[in-house]
């Protein structure tokens, strides 16, 4: 009920009624994006945005900046991870 | 796809997994930790990908009634099919209401009678109906936590700029937050800490859950869908108790902003209010859970245009232990109708309907019984 999936705005159809069109993998529909618009972000700045939707409504903005550090996040834990099976390897074999 | 594919690393998958062992390891308890994730969306992930079978022994998942399907009661289903059944009215409903069983008939069934009920993606859908339909009465059946509010409402606020006089909505939405206090006020359930639902948090915002931490003193982590999330948020939430620490933290933060959405919080808080009593299956009678639309937008609700009396209370069959499979009390299997009577083909209850239940879910991915079972 609650899933929401990422697409990207290509088009403003209506302005005034916040409607624009989203890519979802390729699908196109129209989307009301009057949550993500506001002072700082107008309606024609949304052209571009990657936004998750959900049942017709661009919900949130997808914030790139923190997507790439819960990535970064995950990768460091990985190569932590990688770092410590070497260190024990090396100390088996001291 | 983007965003999706990177959130489902195999690699990085195991790195996690070894990592959570590791936290779990250092955690001395008598009996395994129990961890709720709250929302059925996160539910339908951990048996998915099967991550329960890849956690260490003393983790413990309880599954929670997070799936607005699952805890509406059958006397609200009732009241679904008794608008259906009216002259001119076209019912619109997302498809999970579908199948939900009343004490009479589904909306499915309904709509085989004869009654018209279309299933419709988006409330924006519902209301292009009402344009295309001046001469009918169109309702949609406003169902859900307060992901799906601000689209309702939205929907809503349209429909009034437009003077639309044939639209209005069937407001079952629930909040979050207070039922997490229901939850967290059992005295059956006895909880560790919180997967939160990243989607309702993308809404409200991390705040609303700060009473978890400061009055019941549970850790709670916001997270998101793929498995990469959860693992991640189990990692996080692992290592809090691990550390004695007990925070709200945010996993999902490419989605979630800490003050939620300003736009989607303002329509809410212009078109509802709390209700005072309403019931839930499985959670009884929760005050503040429920919501109704305010009464300067009455001539949108469904309720006081068909003079809806309130909800009869409407009990599930004795037999069936929905209420107690969705307090996480009992498991699906323990169920004496589970994968009997009740399975995804003829669902007695909506824990068998959602893909978000536990009992689908369960049904689905083979896991009869637990390796504890």
């Amino acid at each position: 009920m609650c899933l929401g999936i990422p697409g990207q705005i290509t088009a403003i159809v209506d302005a005034a009624n916040l409607i624009a069109t989203v890519d979802v993998g390729g699908v196109k529909r129209e989307v009301n994006i009057a949550c993500i618009v506001d002072d700082v972000h107008s309606v024609e700045q949304c052209v571009g945005d990657w936004v998750l939707v959900h049942v017709g409504f661009a919900m949130s903005r997808l914030d790139e900046e923190e997507a790439a550090r819960t990535l970064a996040l995950l990768a460091e834990l990985g190569d932590m991870q990688a770092e410590l099976d070497m260190m024990r390897q090396m100390e088996g074999q001291a | 796809m983007k965003y999706i594919d990177e959130f489902r690393d195999p690699a990085k998958a195991r790195k996690l997994v070894d990592e959570i062992h590791k936290l779990a390891a250092t955690i001395q308890r008598d009996t395994p930790l129990q961890l709720m994730e709250f929302c059925g969306g996160h539910t339908h992930t951990l048996f998915k990908y099967g991550i329960e079978a890849m956690l260490p022994a003393n983790i413990e998942m309880v599954h929670g009634p997070g799936c607005p399907v699952c805890v509406l009661p059958m006397a609200r289903v009732d009241d679904c099919v008794a608008i259906a059944e009216q002259p001119g009215v076209i019912f619109t409903t997302f498809g999970d209401a579908m199948r939900v069983p009343g004490t009479r008939k589904s909306l499915l069934q309904a709509k085989a009678d004869g009654c018209d009920v279309r299933m419709v993606y988006s409330p924006m859908d519902a209301l292009a109906l009402a344009r295309k339909h001046p001469d009918r009465e169109v309702v949609f059946f406003a169902l859900g936590f307060e992901t799906t509010m601000p689209s309702t409402a939205l929907t809503l606020l349209q429909a009034h700029r437009e003077g639309l006089k044939n639209f209005s909505l069937f407001c079952n939405h629930i909040t979050t937050p207070a039922t997490m206090r229901a939850i967290l006020t059992d005295p059956d359930l006895r909880l560790d800490g919180f997967l939160a639902p990243g989607h309702v948090s993308m809404v409200i915002g991390a705040q609303p859950y700060d009473f978890v931490t400061r009055d019941y003193h549970k850790p709670l982590v916001i997270t998101g869908f793929e498995p990469l999330d959860i693992l991640q948020a189990l990692w996080m939430l692992v290592k809090q108790i691990a550390e004695g620490r007990c925070e709200v933290e945010n996993q999902y933060a490419r989605i979630v902003p800490q003050a939620g959405n300003a736009a989607g919080l303002k329509a809410i808080a212009e078109v509802y209010e709390t209700r005072e009593h309403s019931e839930f299956r499985g959670l009884g009678n929760i005050g503040d859970a429920g919501i109704q639309i305010r009464a300067a937008y009455a001539a949108y609700d469904a309720e006081k245009k068909f003079h809806l009396q309130a909800a009869a209370s409407a009990h599930d069959p004795e037999h069936l232990k929905c209420a107690d499979v969705l307090r996480g009390v009992m498991k699906p299997w323990e169920c004496p109708a589970f994968g009997k009577e009740c399975n995804p083909q003829t669902p007695l209850g909506a824990l068998m309907v959602s893909p978000e239940g536990s009992c689908a879910a369960y049904y689905a991915y083979g896991k009869l019984a637990k390796r504890s079972a």
